[in-house]
C-alpha cells in the first residue's frame, strides 16, 4: 500500500465514527411490507427520523402520506426511505393498493 | 360469470380428475397451475379493455392494478412451473373460466361510458370472489407442491385486497 493510500484510508477511518455518530441523532426505523400489508411500527418514532420501507412482496408498492408529508415507490423486493417532518398521527396508505394502510405517531 | 364459474367450474373440478384411477375431486399441481395462470391471464385481458374504454381516474387505476399485479404473479408462477419441471395441464375449469370471461368481454366491449365502468367493476368483484373462493377452498387445500402452495397463498392475499377494491369501488359508483 502507497503511503497516500494509507493516508486517505486512515483518514476514512477516523473520519467515518465522527459522521455515524452525527446521523445517529436521526434513528432509522425499519417496516417490511408482506403479504400485502404493513409490518409493525416503531413507537419511538421522532421528527427527523428516518423511515425504511422494505418491500418483501413480488408487487410494486408505496408508502404514502395521507397528508402528502411523504411519498416513495417500492418496486417490488426494494426498500426506500422516508424521512419524518412533522408530529402527531400520519396515517398512510398504498397508493396502489388503498387497502393497506397504516399509522404512524409521531412524537416530538 | 360467478353463478356460471361456480356451477361448471365446481362440475369441472370433479370432472377434471374423474378419470383418475382413486378419483377424489383434487385438482392436481399441474392443472391448479393452469386454473391460477389462467385467472390472471383473464384478469389481465380485462384490465386491458377497461384501460381501452374506460375514462374515470379510479377505474383507470384499478384496471392498471389488476394488469400490473396479475402480470406479476403469473411471471413467478411461470418461473416456478419450469424450475419445478410442471407443464400446466388445461382442464374443464380453466376452459370454463376462459370461456366465461370471453362471453363477459364481449358483453362488455358493447358498453361505454359509466355504464362500462359499473358492469366493469361489478364483474371484477364477483370475478375476485368467485377465485379467491376456489383460492381458498380447493387450490391452495389441494396443491401438494410446497412453493405452488406458497405462491398462491401470496396470490390469495392479493386478490383479497383486489376484492376489497373492487367493492369499495362499485359501492362510489352507484
Amino acid at each position: 500500500m502507497s503511503a497516500g493510500r494509507f493516508a486517505a484510508l486512515a483518514l476514512t477511518v477516523a473520519v467515518a465514527p465522527l459522521s455515524s455518530g452525527v446521523a445517529a441523532a436521526a434513528r432509522l426505523h425499519r417496516v417490511v411490507i408482506d403479504h400485502m400489508k404493513f409490518g409493525p411500527l416503531s413507537a419511538n418514532v421522532r421528527v427527523g427520523d428516518a423511515i425504511l420501507w422494505i418491500n418483501h412482496d413480488m408487487f410494486q408498492h408505496s408508502a404514502t402520506a395521507r397528508d402528502g408529508s411523504f411519498d416513495v415507490d417500492l418496486a417490488p423486493g426494494k426498500s426506500g426511505k422516508t424521512i419524518v417532518r412533522k408530529t402527531g398521527a400520519i396515517a398512510f396508505a398504498c397508493k396502489y393498493h388503498p387497502g393497506m394502510t397504516g399509522v404512524i405517531k409521531v412524537a416530538p | 360469470m360467478l353463478r356460471l364459474f361456480a356451477a361448471v367450474g365446481a362440475a369441472a373440478l370433479l370432472a377434471a380428475s374423474a378419470p383418475a384411477p382413486a378419483a377424489d375431486a383434487k385438482p392436481n399441481d399441474a392443472q391448479i397451475a393452469h386454473i391460477a395462470y389462467t385467472a390472471g391471464t383473464l384478469d389481465i385481458a380485462a384490465g386491458k379493455q377497461a384501460l381501452a374504454k374506460s375514462h374515470d381516474k379510479a377505474v383507470r387505476d384499478f384496471a392498471s392494478e389488476m394488469v400490473r399485479d396479475h402480470a406479476a404473479v403469473n411471471d413467478k408462477a411461470l418461473a416456478l412451473v419450469k424450475k419445478l419441471g410442471v407443464t400446466p395441464e388445461p382442464n374443464p375449469t380453466s376452459t370454463a373460466l376462459t370461456t366465461a370471461a370471453d362471453k363477459k368481454r364481449d358483453a362488455l366491449a358493447k358498453l361505454s361510458g359509466g355504464a362500462f365502468d359499473k358492469a366493469y367493476i361489478a364483474n371484477e368483484v364477483a370475478y375476485h370472489r368467485t377465485v379467491n373462493g376456489a383460492l381458498r377452498d380447493t387450490l391452495i387445500p389441494s396443491a401438494q407442491n410446497a412453493e405452488l402452495k406458497s405462491l398462491l397463498r401470496t396470490g390469495l392475499s392479493l386478490f383479497t385486497e383486489h376484492q376489497a377494491h373492487a367493492e369499495h369501488l362499485a359501492a362510489k359508483l352507484k
